[in-house]
């Protein structure tokens, strides 16, 4: 039965967002089922909705999805965000795994200790600076098209697009030496269904801050 | 121009391994050029071979690709071990992350300081005991068939083969409860393909140990 997806997760960013974005970009409506108590997530975990007692979990398509690269695979595959062959999706594979390795290092950062963040915070800064965005800069450099595979679209742009924005809002200089990866973040955020996506008032979450932080310690217990 | 797989890394499991095994399984033959120094390392990295600087990187079929997950997965699609659909390709995905996810902890072991290794070691047997070979056994369990998706092989029986042989190394105990996970193990262990490459002097690696750690450090400067 295609009802409208249901994500499940607390109400932050976290591990859930790129799927919010992706599903978003492809201007599929979802619905999101928050998790708001460590009892809520124990309640998934016995119905037995959850493959390894861990969230993000999607319910579309009949099926119960976990882990986050299962659900943003299918659904670039549900909505042609995924390239038009092999070759094409290794290059998003690979593009989108570039993106995961910066993303993760600043989606991290704030559950560093007090006495490692400025020493994590400049390795972010040294590694997408010297590694991730020359890397994806050099990409739409060598053939100049709008998008980084196959002329078009694909959840590579998506990804990257997420990112940049998470980019800005650590240091916005980052981005002064990328031309086209501004001019990527441009075109990108003006297609109809993500300009919707960074209005206020959208299914966007915004930056968790301390208190989010605690109450996921609190749900996921850590 | 078709010629063999050539996988860049240097001579230990770590990244690599996954893809020896499923090219392996898939019965592809490859080669492999290892990085011995950090100067290896380098020439690489100025070659303009690693898009984001970093091994295991795996030339096929005229392309360059680097990120596991990328070069993975175009391996499944190009030898057909990848589910016959979408939906196949999730449950595919699915399971295999978390494959990933408890190897990840394994792989990482050797590199924890001396002080928290037998914390880390006493999570490892946790999780594995109450989380992801339960999960394993219980798809099995679901459809009794010979394999985790559609009844035929997938990456995601490889990968998870290779995972409970690791986890026998750690510690064969842990696979005492789950007959069905040993029955795979058992199954997949004989596919022609598979034997050839469980013989010594095939191209799996071994162990790494002390020396290897070592090795490593000095090539990756960590």
């Amino acid at each position: 039965m295609a009802g409208k997806p249901k994500l499940h997760y607390f109400d932050a960013r976290g591990r859930m967002e790129a799927i919010r974005w992706l599903l978003a970009a492809a201007g599929a409506e979802f619905e999101e089922k928050l998790i708001e108590s460590s009892e809520d997530l124990d309640k998934l975990r016995y119905d037995g909705s959850l493959v390894f007692q861990q969230v993000p979990m999607v319910e579309i398509d009949g099926m119960k999805l976990v882990q986050t690269r299962a659900i943003l695979n299918y659904i670039a595959t549900k909505y042609d965000l995924y390239g038009k062959d092999m070759k094409e999706r290794a290059l998003i594979d690979m593009y989108t795994e570039g993106v995961a390795d910066l993303g993760e290092m600043i989606m991290l950062l704030p559950l560093c200790p007090p006495d490692q963040k400025n020493t994590k915070l400049t390795l972010i800064r040294e590694r997408a600076t010297n590694c991730y965005l020359p890397a994806f800069e050099n990409v739409l450099k060598s053939h100049r098209q709008d998008y980084l595979v196959g002329n078009k679209l694909s959840k590579a742009d998506i990804h990257l697009v997420e990112l940049l924005y998470y980019v800005e809002e650590l240091d916005p200089s980052l981005l002064a030496n990328f031309p086209l990866l501004k001019g990527l973040k441009t075109r990108v955020s003006n297609l109809p269904a993500v300009k919707k996506f960074l209005q206020p008032g959208s299914q966007r979450k915004l930056p968790g801050g301390e208190k989010s932080l605690e109450r996921a310690r609190k749900i996921f217990k850590f």
